[in-house]
């Protein structure tokens, strides 16, 4: 046995010695500085079919688009590590650095300030500088057409929100939504389930099955998995697609999708990089623009539903129509936007109040 | 040929050392397999995995960062599982830690004063005492499963620190986004290593390890503890009171968990955020038995899961491997490590066939 042992432990090493030696470690070479490297974190896996997914797809359409190299680490915790990841990617020679998650953005600041060469473009949050910009988009447009297909399709009039965290983009999706769908149906109401997680399948799952249990006929989610849509078409009532279209995933169910569709503006962003034109914005796009984009609708939704979510679509885009236009009143009922009054950008950044049909206390 | 595992009379002292070496080389020798069928040069990417991490100062002071937590609570772990004692909680005293900590640099942060930081490093070690108080109570008065009530409790230390974090402690200025206020400096570990991310909270968790291994192996509190996880009868015989070793393994535990989770908030983190830590609490027990339980051996285990993590973030960057196979490949070290231990209590026994040369009769 001894000697067994001993044969191991020299043989090992000399195989593994052998082996470098035969197959010499090329070092990976440092990308080219002349090329445009670009770079990405994701807060999810690329396979979630929602949030990180539709990252994904932008980024390998600048692959597509302009052929330089891209980078991406999936699943950085939002915390501690999240400034490694992105300072590696600055230190390894990437020209633009997408942190795709608002934890990321203490982070992200940090490291902008240290590499004042390298550009960084932070999602979702607030923070920017001179080589820090920061894009997101106007998913509440996109929840009033849902709303408003909800409000023609919901028989109960009682709809389902599976949500992430009780911040101010998700306050202002359930918002948007439930304000849309009482223009159609004035005593429509939405119950809301918590999650405190963006990618949860098995809990997403329960929150739908918990909520159609409660008479919602129609689950909607501010979450990234395709679970509650799956919930959904087993037991024989509508949902909408979260992030990227989901009819894969439930044939039946699907009446449509908001789609998160980055690809115009990652490859606008990249180009202005590689032209040296790049300069730190503030982006927050909607429809009009298609970084807010919609799935076909599915069979359920009928010809005069179309021409009424369209015919939103379209006020929405040309202005005439606002998703937080007055009058609206509070979960108490009492008017806080007057008529002809429209909530501003300012108020909808910081949004931590419920309209009125929506159940629950928010906090 | 048959291959027999055999008690060894005595647990070999030479394979105590061999024993890691024979698990590191079957590592490297799966992955370079592993690396083959997936097309990708192995010795790049174990280069990526093990090297590329720690070819910087910055990398260095990285791996130190990230092994803080781990060595901190699994040298911990490590006493009360020599007691018999399944902590298994220690994810939610860290939280605890953090939330008491943490809370005393929300409340102080606009003191400026040394006296600032040694508050809060003394009460994230009570925060997370407290939490392991409870599992400690009911073992010693109801007599209830230590390993379900500290887990159980992990939960509601998450749900505390959401609801913190929602309501009372967010940042006011913070566009209602659940995160704190960013603590002062004054509240915020100090860099012992310019230009690195390497805190305080390094050189205690080294003071830490050490002042185990004394208690370990130099005082009677030790012994008794180790003679009450082999042999309770032969401990309560001896006047040992397994209540208060109970009592001491989660204070220890507890109390260390806690300053692990002070030290992530104090430290690179910065501020309160609903995440904290990725699972440290978790991850620790496995550190603490690769380490075999020993303060010296859970100091290097530390070390290589930390290296691990950032080998997996440079495999992604450098080699554009998907996280999954840096899962699959840990996986991998640690089978191999704690597989190999067994050849320290049993040896392998070669049986050849035997070809029988009495009463070998043709039939």
């Amino acid at each position: 046995m001894k000697k067994i042992v001993i044969a191991l432990v020299i043989v090992l090493p000399v195989v593994l010695v052998g082996y470098f030696l035969l197959f010499k470690p090329e070092i990976p070479e440092a990308p080219d500085a002349v090329e445009t490297n670009v770079g990405f974190v994701y807060v999810g896996p690329v396979g979630d079919h929602g949030w990180t997914y539709r990252h994904d797809v932008g980024r390998q359409a600048i692959e597509k688009e302009l052929g330089v190299k891209t980078t991406f680490v999936e699943s950085v915790p939002e915390g501690a590590d999240a400034e490694r990841v992105i300072r590696k990617l600055a230190t390894s020679g990437h020209d633009i650095i997408f942190t795709t998650s608002f934890g990321y953005m203490n982070p992200t600041a940090k490291v902008a300030k240290q590499f004042p060469d390298v550009k960084f473009e932070h999602a979702t949050g607030y923070i920017r500088a001179d080589n820090l910009s920061t894009y997101s988009a106007r998913f509440y447009e996109g929840r009033a057409v849902l709303g408003t297909i909800a409000g023609h399709l919901s028989k109960s009039g009682v709809v389902g929100y599976i949500a992430s965290f009780p911040i101010p983009e998700v306050v202002r999706g359930i918002n948007a939504f439930i304000l849309a769908m009482r223009k159609v149906n004035p005593d429509a109401v939405v119950k809301v389930v918590w999650v405190n997680s963006w990618y949860d399948p098995g809990k997403e799952g329960d929150a739908a099955k918990a909520l159609i249990d409660q008479g919602a006929d129609i689950i909607t989610q501010h979450t990234d998995s395709p679970a509650p849509l799956q919930v959904a078409e087993q037991r024989g009532v509508y949902g909408f697609g979260q992030a990227s279209d989901m009819s894969a995933f439930a044939p039946n169910a699907q009446l449509t999708a908001i789609i998160d569709n980055w690809n115009p503006y990652y490859v606008s962003h990249v180009k202005a990089v590689m032209e040296g034109t790049w300069e730190s914005t503030d982006t927050w796009d909607g429809i009009k623009s298609g970084m807010v984009d919609f799935a076909p609708y599915g069979d359920a939704v009928s010809a005069d539903v179309r021409a009424a979510a369209d015919a939103v679509k379209q006020s929405i885009i040309d202005g005439s129509f606002h998703p937080f236009q007055g009058p609206i009143n509070n979960q108490a009922g009492e008017q806080v936007v007057a008529e002809g009054e429209t909530l501003d950008d300012g108020v909808l950044l910081k949004m931590d109040w419920y309209v009125e049909g929506v159940q629950g206390e928010l906090n | 040929m048959l291959l027999s595992l055999v008690k060894r009379p005595e647990q070999s002292k030479a394979m105590v050392y061999v024993s890691p070496i024979i698990a590191l080389g079957l590592t490297l020798i799966s992955g370079i397999l592993l690396f083959q069928i997936m097309g990708v040069h192995p010795a790049q990417a174990l280069y990526a995995f093990f090297v590329d991490p720690i070819t910087t100062k910055y990398g260095w002071a990285e791996l130190g960062v990230k092994a803080t937590p781990l060595i901190l609570i699994g040298v911990a772990l490590s006493v009360g599982f020599r007691a018999g004692v399944w902590n298994i909680g220690a994810e939610g005293q860290l939280t605890l830690g953090a939330i008491c900590g943490g809370g005393i640099a929300l409340w102080l942060y606009q003191v400026d004063s040394v006296f600032v930081l040694p508050l809060m490093i003394i009460c994230g070690v009570l925060g997370g005492m407290a939490w392991a108080a409870i599992p400690a109570f009911l073992k010693t008065r109801f007599n209830a499963n230590e390993i379900l009530t500290s887990l159980m409790l992990t939960y509601v230390a998450t749900l505390l620190l959401s609801l913190l974090i929602h309501g009372a402690w967010r940042d006011p200025d913070g566009f209602n986004f659940p995160v704190s206020r960013i603590f002062s400096d004054s509240a915020t570990l100090p860099i012992i290593w310019q230009g690195t991310r390497l805190h305080l909270g390094w050189i205690l968790t080294i003071a830490a390890a050490i002042a185990v291994w004394v208690l370990m192996s130099k005082t009677i509190i030790g012994f008794q503890i180790k003679v009450i996880g082999q042999a309770p009868k032969a401990g309560r015989h001896a006047g040992f009171s397994v209540n208060r070793t109970i009592w001491f393994s989660l204070m220890l535990g507890g109390g260390m968990a806690g300053m692990a989770g002070l030290f992530e908030v104090a430290g690179p983190i910065g501020q309160l955020l609903p995440s904290i830590s990725p699972g440290y609490g978790f991850t620790a027990i496995i550190v603490a038995f690769v380490g075999r339980l020993h303060p010296v051996g859970v100091f290097f285990a530390g070390l290589v899961m930390a290296l691990s993590y950032l080998g997996g973030e440079s495999a992604q960057i450098t080699m554009n491997l998907p996280l999954a196979v840096t899962g699959v490949f840990q996986g991998l070290l640690l089978f191999f490590l704690l597989a190999c231990d067994v050849l320290i209590t049993y040896r392998l026994q070669f049986k050849f066939p035997v070809t029988s040369t009495r009463g070998s009769k043709h039939v």
